[in-house]
């Protein structure tokens, strides 16, 4: 982790409080490999102040998650911009799903202004925060929190009291932090900058298109692949099944041929449907990738690939539709649309439809066997 | 660009309008476009877009605003895991 931040970091600012770390806008590799899940445990940034160009104390501050991607994006899209970049500790984690976790909230904005003593280091008191991390954070509270008054306000700060007004406890000596949301996008901070720190709407809306859909499915892929070999350990085993007892021939055969199919259908529910998404005409996830995996089952029936005896035939019918369902269902966490109220309801819709499918398929695999 | 749709009322997101006082702040805070501030107060104008992040809410100081959210987005994988961990709030999901 420390040679990480080496890398990027190419000189210092100098400040009334410290030295602050000057960080790189131009970027390597890195982020590709982050994608695909390499060593992702290492891509953590050291939480606390960077700085963009040379900035000085008036300059813009950045509230970024030490998830090295969120980061790497922020401080290529301030190249050429003087700002502070202050990066809460979210173990790791992106700021829309650390703010949905709390871990990108308030409390630790909060605090990691008063640790980096921001208040010293400059002159005004308005800090950016990408807006999907209004999740987490919330705008008054963070004022009132950082506002500093002679007398303190006594006994702890409870959820209820935090939005007492500073002013009735004495004189200010400090307003506090004014969060200002930033757009969804770092691409567009400083069309952001240039509208006089307004977002429009469109910076404001999340957008879940073709390029966003591709991109969440490589983390996905990657992430999902040992559900994949414990069907294949099954399939193995119950394809060895046969009249007379155990078959290991057969097992090896129609075991390859059931991880074949079987991966098929995987893909199908976690890449082919989640591309085709806005096409397939129903709302659930789970029963867009039920279709599709009736469309595979169909097309691979149509080939001879299903196998020739009914009960196989039917099994897969079952089975494909079954678990390219499940995969399209999970992608909901992926997607930047589904609400949780929304999933719930076409969980209880299709988990048992889905179980009852594979249970009844696996029968009719073993039936297959034995007749 | 136009969003995606996703179930339609099933959403929780609800809201007071005697306690809104038309700051703005849902409007600003909301990744779905659901706000809008007609005549000095807020209205909710597309309710079947909001995904239940609960950022609306969490920002609005008049506490005019209620909705269940959950881990931040609907996630199917979330809504598994905490059922067999028992409910840590947590997804622990990579994609997430
Ligand atoms: S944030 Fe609350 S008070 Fe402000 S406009 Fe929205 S609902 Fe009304
Ligand atoms: S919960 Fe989120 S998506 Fe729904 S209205 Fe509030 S801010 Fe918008």
């Amino acid at each position: 982790m420390k040679q990480k931040n080496r890398q990027m970091i190419i000189g210092t600012v100098n400040t009334p409080i410290r030295e602050i770390p000057q960080v790189a806008t131009k970027l390597y590799w890195g982020a590709v490999k982050v994608r695909w899940l390499i060593g992702r445990d290492h891509y953590l940034v050291a939480p606390g102040l960077y700085a963009t160009g040379k900035p000085d104390e008036s300059s813009d501050v950045f509230v970024t998650a030490n998830y090295k991607l969120s980061f790497d994006h922020l401080r290529k899209n301030l190249d050429g911009i003087d700002a502070w970049i202050l990066v809460l500790d979210t173990k790791g984690v992106n700021v829309w799903c650390a703010a949905g976790k709390g871990t990108f909230g308030t409390s630790e904005l909060v605090h990691r202004i008063k640790v980096t003593r921001l208040g010293k280091i400059v002159n005004h008191r308005k800090i950016i925060v990408p807006q999907l991390g209004a999740v987490g954070i919330a705008a008054h509270l963070v004022k009132s929190l950082t506002a500093v008054c002679p007398k303190p306000i006594p006994g702890t700060i409870k959820q209820s009291q935090t939005n007492i007004n500073p002013r009735i406890l004495g004189e200010i000596v400090d307003h506090g932090f004014r969060v200002i949301f930033g757009p969804v996008r770092a691409k567009d901070i400083k069309a952001f900058i240039q509208n006089r720190y307004q977002t429009t709407t469109e910076m404001r809306t999340v957008t879940f298109n073709f390029s966003d859909r591709i991109k969440l499915l490589t983390v996905d892929i990657v992430y999902a692949r040992y559900k994949l070999f414990a069907a294949f350990a099954i399939m193995f085993l119950l394809s060895a099944i046969d009249p007379q007892g155990v078959n290991l021939i057969q097992a090896i055969n129609n075991g390859l041929t059931a991880m074949i199919l079987i991966t098929l259908s995987y893909f199908t529910g976690i890449l082919i449907t989640p591309v085709v998404l806005p096409y397939i005409p129903v709302r659930m996830f789970a029963f867009k990738g039920l279709i599709s995996g009736f469309f595979l089952s169909g097309i691979l029936f149509l080939t001879g690939d299903l196998g020739v005896g009914y009960f196989g035939i039917a099994a897969w019918f079952l089975l494909l539709p079954a678990i390219s369902s499940f995969m399209t269902m999970n992608f909901t966490g992926a997607s930047t649309f589904t609400s949780l109220s929304g999933v719930k309801k076409e969980m209880k819709i299709f988990v048992p439809i889905q179980i009852f499918m594979v249970s009844t398929g696996l029968i009719l695999y073993i039936i297959n066997n034995l007749t | 660009m136009k969003t995606m749709v996703y179930i339609k009322d099933v959403v929780t997101l609800k809201l007071n309008q005697d306690k809104c006082n038309g700051c703005g702040m849902c409007v600003k805070v909301c990744p779905h476009a659901v706000f809008n501030i007609e005549m000095g107060k807020a209205e909710i104008v597309k309710q079947d877009y909001c995904m239940e992040c609960g950022a609306c809410a969490l920002n609005c100081r008049q506490a005019a605003i209620t909705v269940l959210s959950g881990l931040g987005c609907g996630c199917a994988t979330g809504i598994i895991e905490n059922y067999f961990a028992g409910n840590r709030k947590d997804c622990g999901c990579s994609s997430c």
